[in-house]
């Protein structure tokens, strides 16, 4: 056992990576349920944005084409939830399990031939003075482009929930349809929005994984951090900082475990590769204890009766 | 007289099955309060709605200020001056009260000169508001306040109020009414619904009746009977229930210094309740809702349980038992919400006869259903409460509010209970039916049954209970005979004007 190999500004720098995928899934899928959408489909849009952007930024050699395609093959995908729930009003949790059961068919099929090869990387930041500072220079900007649109996008968010008009609507959709659609705002047009707009987030992701964190492209390589994403939200309050918190303390925790067992240290490989789930899933529940509620009409159907 | 602020001119609107409004006409003056007048389902909501722009007419047309309009959406009819008070609150319970407003205005000022306004505006009408307050937490009638101040602010020509008073104490009602004179002076038009027609009397201008969506005649309410009113309304004449003379017998219903807390997020808890019911004796339970009503029939019902001796009924511990426990010993309650709690709206009335008659009827043996003696009990409860259906094959869903009401009450009142719980008994039920319920409910006391009646409808609580309490933010007033109870009391039972002062004219 040697922890003295740990190095803890790696582990920080690397903990960021780690948590990306899942923050920009989460804060995709926040916007989704504030509209009060739930799309349990995170999964499935991660996965096919994962091998989109693969397979774009392979064959245009361009990693920055290759994110533009993750996430229009993300929300493209959110379409079809788009079509079951919104315009069919099926039931949506239903829709949801089929959509991620259909991304991860689909994305195998399109990955067919992306298998063992190795795609081009995309530049990281390098600021001169700056990125050379001792410690923080490799945490703050050491990073790729992807990583700080992610926390710019956590921020965006809140302040638009909090501080703009779209925001205001957006909440009211999701916190009683009924009465928005009285005061004559377009349920249906909002929700199509914030719906693809997380299935873009989650592509987004996905392409982050596929492209940056691992970087390859093997099947079901998104391996359950859609279903974090969704875990985190409602452990997170629907709050956007409280998913950051969140999505870095399991990419931390997944970080030092994966680091412990390098080390040797003498805990069941089983224990640790369980810890992250149980303490983030520990955290958030202490923090989401003020009962700030789900949106009202989450998961409900709206049919605009008169 | 001058040209009027808003004409109708044959107003047609259908939807499958039925006509809801039958080339309506009627005009709305400059500066005075119109009422609209009608039983549940004479189709004044959709001719509001239509004046709104939620709903097209299928032809006819209005006019506003003599130009044509038609309102292509709610937008569009704001725009041109019509604002409206919903029935059902159109609020947002998680966003406070700035944002509610904002959210109704379409081109809200900063967030800061709105809570200015708001104060502002609410100051001038006698109805205080704090802008940062979350609505969930408010009373009904300061959400009332909410609604009608968004719409102030909007300078409206025409204000439309749906059933406003429904939910307020008497002492609301009369600072509502200060406030909307206040306004008629300044020269804006409201278009008032409701059938409590006293109120119509003392307000309103001008009425026009509506019967099964067609116009059956206008009146000056200030020169016609209540009575006569409601004569239009109902197109027929009406009976007042009869109630004879009783002796009540021993305390069949009997809680003590019970508290508890509300099941639901923006619920009322219970505070130190006491009642006693005697056999024969019906209770009338008043109160602008939510102030405890829900948890007290849960309470009654069983849905809630408590401490074994917090509630006794016959001296026999209950508190403890659950709805199916309570029903066979005689307990049995028909909740207010129709829809999901007195009935599950996709299943049969056979089978939402079964839910609750199961026990008292012996509906089911050794677990397998008796299907054939179900259907006799649903058919038993349609013809004796004149349930308007094809058959109890229905769903519960496919019924008017009125009709599945009545057979929601009429499946309780058959089975003969001891003990009676009902909340809201005739509420969106028409005014015949609704006195064939009273009827029924009176009947079943004097056979010796203990009544409680949780009801907002005062008229019905004085017309039905030997004595009555006001729930009022989870207390349980004492409960006084209802002979010789004034409205004044009743109010200050009620819990009085929640705050609000006259308008600063």
């Amino acid at each position: 056992m040697d922890l003295s190999a740990i190095n803890p500004v790696l582990l920080i720098a690397s903990l960021m990576v780690a948590a990306t995928p899942i923050l920009l899934a989460a804060i995709g899928e926040l916007v989704v349920e504030k509209a009060g959408v739930l799309n349990l489909g995170v999964e499935g849009m991660m996965i096919v944005g994962a091998i989109s952007g693969f397979a774009i930024t392979v064959e245009s050699g361009s990693p920055w084409l290759g994110f533009l395609a993750s996430a229009i093959g993300g929300a493209l995908l959110s379409l079809l939830f788009v079509v079951l729930t919104q315009v069919a009003l099926a039931n949506q949790v239903a829709s949801g399990l089929a959509l991620t059961l259909f991304g991860l068919g689909l994305s195998s099929l399109m990955g067919q031939s992306y298998v063992g090869i190795k795609p081009p990387q995309m530049g990281k930041l390098d600021i001169p003075v700056l990125t050379d500072l001792p410690v923080i220079g490799p945490i703050l900007f050491g990073h790729d482009p992807i990583l700080y649109l992610g926390i710019a996008l956590t921020a965006a968010v809140w302040a638009l929930l909090k501080y703009t008009r779209v925001g205001l609507v957006l909440r009211a959709v999701g916190e009683n349809h009924d009465a928005a659609h009285a005061l004559g705002y377009k349920v249906v047009r909002i929700r199509i929005m914030a719906i693809m707009f997380g299935g873009a987030c989650a592509g987004l992701g996905g392409a982050y994984i596929s492209l940056i964190r691992v970087p390859q492209w093997t099947e079901g390589m998104t391996a359950g951090v859609g279903w974090i994403a969704l875990a985190l939200v409602v452990f997170a309050s629907w709050k956007p900082w409280r998913a950051l918190l969140g999505a870095y303390l399991f990419g931390g925790v997944t970080v030092v475990q994966l680091n412990l067992q390098a080390a040797g240290v003498a805990i069941p490989v089983e224990y640790l590769a369980m810890s992250p789930y149980l303490i983030t899933i520990f955290v958030l529940v202490l923090l989401s204890r003020d009962k700030s509620g789900a949106p009202a009409s989450l998961g409900r159907i709206f049919h605009a009766t008169h | 007289m001058t040209t009027p602020l808003l004409s109708l001119q044959g107003l047609t609107k259908a939807y499958p099955g039925v006509v809801a409004n039958d080339t309506v006409s009627f005009d709305i003056g400059q500066g005075e309060v119109h009422a609209l007048l009608g039983e549940n389902g004479a189709g004044k909501s959709t001719l509001v709605k239509m004046i709104y722009g939620l709903v097209k007419p299928d032809s006819g047309k209005m006019v506003l200020n003599g130009q044509p309009f038609a309102p292509a959406e709610p937008r569009a009819a704001r725009a041109d001056g019509i604002a409206m008070v919903f029935q059902h609150f159109s609020l947002f319970d998680a966003l406070n009260v700035a944002e509610n407003i904002a959210l109704g205005m379409e081109n809200p000022p900063k967030m800061g000169d709105l809570a200015a306004r708001i104060r502002e505006v609410s100051e001038t009408y006698g109805l205080p508001l704090d802008p940062y307050r979350t609505v969930g937490d408010l009373s009904a009638g300061e959400r009332q306040r909410v609604e009608i101040i968004r719409c102030l602010l909007q300078d409206p020509k025409l204000l439309i109020m749906d059933e406003p008073t429904s939910v307020l104490t008497p002492q609301e009602v009369d600072i509502l009414f200060e406030t909307l004179q206040k306004l008629r002076s300044e020269g804006t038009s409201i278009l008032y619904i409701s059938h409590k027609l006293e109120e119509i009397r003392t307000l309103c201008d001008h009425a026009t009746i509506l019967r099964l969506g067609k116009n059956v005649g206008e009146c000056i309410p200030a020169e016609t009977s209540a009575r006569d009113m409601a004569e239009m309304m109902v197109g027929s004449t009406l009976q007042t229930p009869e109630r004879g003379g009783r002796d009540f017998g021993e305390v069949a219903l009997d809680i003590s210094g019970l508290s508890v807390p509300s099941p639901s997020e923006f619920g009322t808890a219970l505070r130190n309740l006491h009642l006693t019911v005697r056999r024969g004796e019906v209770l009338g339970v008043g109160g602008v809702a939510g102030n405890g009503q829900d948890e007290l029939l849960g309470v009654l019902s069983g849905e809630i349980t408590t401490a074994p001796d917090a509630v006794k009924m016959n001296g026999q511990p209950i508190g403890k038992l659950g709805p199916t426990a309570r029903r066979k010993l005689g307990l049995l309650s028909a909740p207010e919400e129709r829809l999901g709690h007195a009935a599950a709206p996709d299943m049969s009335l056979t089978e939402n006869a079964l839910l609750t008659g199961s026990v008292r009827e012996g509906l089911e043996s050794n677990g397998f259903l008796k299907w054939g003696e179900t259907q006799s009990f649903a058919e038993r409860i349609i013809e004796e409460f004149d349930v308007r259906t094809p058959g109890p094959d229905n769903a519960a869903r496919s019924l008017s509010g009125g009709n599945l009401q009545k057979f929601v009450i009429g499946r309780e009142v058959l089975q003969n209970p001891d003990v009676l719980v009902v909340n809201q008994p005739t509420w969106g039920v028409d005014a015949a039916a609704a006195a064939s319920i009273r009827q029924a409910i009176l009947d079943l006391a004097a056979k010796g049954t203990a009544v409680v009646c949780i009801s907002q409808d005062l008229d019905e609580l004085m017309e039905i209970s030997d004595s009555f309490a006001a729930l009022n933010e989870g207390r349980l007033s004492a409960p006084r005979e209802t002979t010789g109870l004034t409205v004044d009391e009743i109010g200050l039972m009620m819990g009085g004007a929640h705050g609000m002062e006259v308008a600063h004219v």
